[in-house]
């Protein structure tokens, strides 16, 4: 939170005094997130922490009031190059965007790990995420086999430009493509419960024949539930993620089930892959840290509740 | 007040009035045309549910509408409604979840943080005279931050405040007429917009919106504390903003710390399309309540034709500007 709040404030001056402030000891590591819209990213940063402690080094953990601010984003990845960290870790909001900011750390011989969406290009030594595209299959095989493989469906994705909102989409859309009676009838963006709610309520009355739904995140699957009470409808809903509203609605029956990744393993991944860089280690480019289809049937079996998170 | 300048104010109050009227026709006029538009083009859309999806997207928009319509005929301008509302959704959970309090008590405190914040910016307005727009724009950003800083971060959810739903997704008329199911959040926005015409037509604060609008100066040379109605309207402002909170945070079933940003926009577009003059001195209630209509009209109207998300900004923006243009227009004839 201390670190959030320095984001907040001018970051020229954050810039100037921080070089003398992160020169302790342990060697620092910046990992910037997407933002703090999401329980997610508390997992990710618990997951950064505890890898940190495990490998006696300080970061620090920023990201922009919203995964829409691209520009925010390349402003705290300059602040923090300025902090001289010896590693960095990246949650990029866009493919391309933000690579004349991360150049600098290329040139400056300072290892990149990127972590939960990629970048379009071979700067990073790994990439820590979940296979999206394979992940978002699976909740549309889960969705198809609940609606007896025939009929309508919909989907309300979180975002258009992010890989893990075009990954998503692909394999969901891909998916389905494999299921010849069944065909995709909307696909809606919103990141917002409020939002994702009430762009559902009229796709449901566009589509009164519409069967199942998938909801490509947590704000999404949030707002698929509260569609799914206001309405009191029927149709068959699966999620992405988690956090309490989205573990509430599964066991109250609003959606059947949820994909969940492994945040705390993503951050994790981060944080230990800069540490075995920094080693000499060689990685694979890209490390999947998982994801696991859950119901209200298994969400209390350990494997699957230490990734699950409120 | 001398003689003289309730005459000037009463007369261009008077001339302005027909103006807002004519100009609430239109956007009434529009809102109908859409509606038509839509229940032509689609099957669906003209249907009791789709009617309740429309009023219950419109609710919180028109609510923070409201608290934007009345600092902006009184010529300010309030970028802070949306993490304002945010703020007083997360009061209202540390109330009534983290400390446990009634809700009698949780409601009230977010409705007073509201008037309290904005008796903060608009002291800073009247009496350090720092731009609105600067004063507000701070407030924002201040706000969300603090919104993050007091809950780390984390939701607070209202598990332990069952009655808590009964502010806006429940439907306590569908007890006394079965099937008819209009969420609470209506009723709220309906209360709300009644009360907030009465003060702004009926109450002395009510002139002084108008008055501060048109001739601030001339309002001063007559003697009146002007710096002190001006607290007034922020906070009375401030405290619909509460409203919007306590709205939107029934319907999450959560105070989410990170939302607000961005509200504020929809809001001074729903005054706007409304007929509120971004001057000052002219506007109604009843219009911001249809231009939030108008938005959600339109956005529900084009996600049930299934036209591509990206055009649903397109249109807003596009009825925005005419919105404008006509009331520059009106203006000019009146």
């Amino acid at each position: 939170m201390k670190k959030l709040l320095a984001s907040a404030a001018v970051l020229a001056a954050v810039s100037a005094y921080s070089t003398a402030s992160y020169a302790g000891d342990a060697p620092y590591y910046a990992i910037i997130a997407k933002g703090f819209s999401h329980q997610f990213w508390q997992a990710v940063k618990l997951g950064a922490e505890t890898q940190a402690k495990a490998d006696g080094v300080t970061i620090s953990f920023e990201g922009p009031n919203t995964e829409a601010e691209i520009d925010k984003q390349i402003d705290i990845l300059n602040a923090a190059f300025a902090k001289k960290p010896v590693g960095l870790g990246f949650a990029a909001l866009d493919t391309k965007a933000e690579d004349k900011a991360l150049k600098q750390f290329a040139d400056a011989k300072i290892p990149i790990v990127a972590f939960d969406s990629g970048v379009a290009n071979d700067m990073p030594v790994t990439t820590c995420t979940t296979d999206n595209v394979a992940a978002a299959a699976e909740a549309a095989k889960q969705l198809a086999a609940a609606i007896g493989d025939e009929g309508e469906v919909a989907a309300e994705i979180h975002d258009q430009t992010s890989a893990t909102g075009i990954g998503r989409r692909k394999g969901f859309e891909d998916e389905m493509a494999k299921h010849t009676k069944i065909k995709i009838v909307d696909v809606k963006f919103a990141n917002e419960a409020g939002k994702a709610a009430d762009d559902i309520k009229a796709m449901m009355t566009a589509h009164p024949n519409l069967k199942g739904i998938f909801a490509s995140n947590e704000g999404a699957a949030v707002g698929l539930a509260i569609a799914q009470k206001e309405t009191g409808s029927k149709i068959v809903g699966v999620g992405f993620d988690s956090g309490k509203k989205q573990k509430d609605a599964i066991n109250a029956g609003l959606l059947i089930g949820s994909i969940t990744q492994n945040p705390v393993g993503i951050g994790q991944c981060a944080v230990s892959s800069l540490t075995k860089t920094l080693k000499g280690e060689k990685l694979e480019k890209v490390i999947d840290t998982g994801f696991y289809y859950y119901t209200k049937d298994n969400m209390s079996d350990p494997k699957i509740a230490a990734v699950l998170y409120d | 007040m001398t003689a003289t300048t309730i005459a000037e104010t009463e007369s261009a109050k008077s001339t302005f009035f027909t103006v807002a009227t004519l100009q609430k026709a239109v956007a009434f006029a529009v809102l109908l045309l859409l509606i038509a538009f839509f229940s032509f083009t689609s099957p669906v859309f003209l249907s009791w549910g789709n009617a309740i999806n429309i009023m219950t997207a419109t609710s919180v928009n028109a609510v923070l509408g409201i608290a934007c319509t009345l600092v902006i005929i009184s010529a300010g301008i309030d970028l802070s409604v949306g993490t304002l509302m945010t703020f007083c959704a997360i009061m209202a959970g540390i109330l009534s979840v983290n400390l446990g309090l009634p809700l009698y008590i949780g409601i009230p405190g977010a409705l007073l943080t509201g008037a309290a914040v904005g008796v903060c910016s608009g002291s800073l307005i009247a009496y350090l005279k720092i731009p609105p727009f600067i004063v507000t724009l701070g407030f924002m950003r201040a706000l969300y931050g603090l919104n993050l800083v007091m809950t780390n971060a984390k939701p607070i959810y209202f598990d332990d405040q069952p009655n808590y739903s009964l502010i806006s997704p429940d439907s306590s008329i569908s007890l006394l007429i079965p099937g008819l199911g209009i969420p609470n959040a209506v009723f709220v926005m309906l209360i709300v917009a009644v009360l907030a015409a009465i003060i702004l037509n009926r109450t002395i604060l009510g002139r002084f919106v108008f008055a501060l609008g048109s001739n601030e100066e001339a309002v001063r040379l007559s003697g009146v504390n002007v710096n002190k109605w001006k607290v007034a309207i922020y906070a009375l402002s401030g405290m619909i903003c509460g409203v919007g909170g306590l709205l939107i945070s029934s319907r999450l079933g959560s105070a989410q710390p990170a939302i607000g940003m961005g509200y504020e926009l929809d809001a001074i577009a729903a005054t706007v399309i409304g007929g509120t003059s971004l001057t000052g001195g002219r506007g109604t209630i009843l219009g911001t309540v249809i231009g939030a209509f108008i938005i959600s009209v339109l956005s529900n109207g084009l996600t049930v034709l299934s036209v591509a998300d990206q055009w649903k900004f397109v249109a807003t923006g596009v009825i925005l500007v005419t919105a404008v243009y006509i009331d520059m227009r009106l203006k000019k004839r009146a």
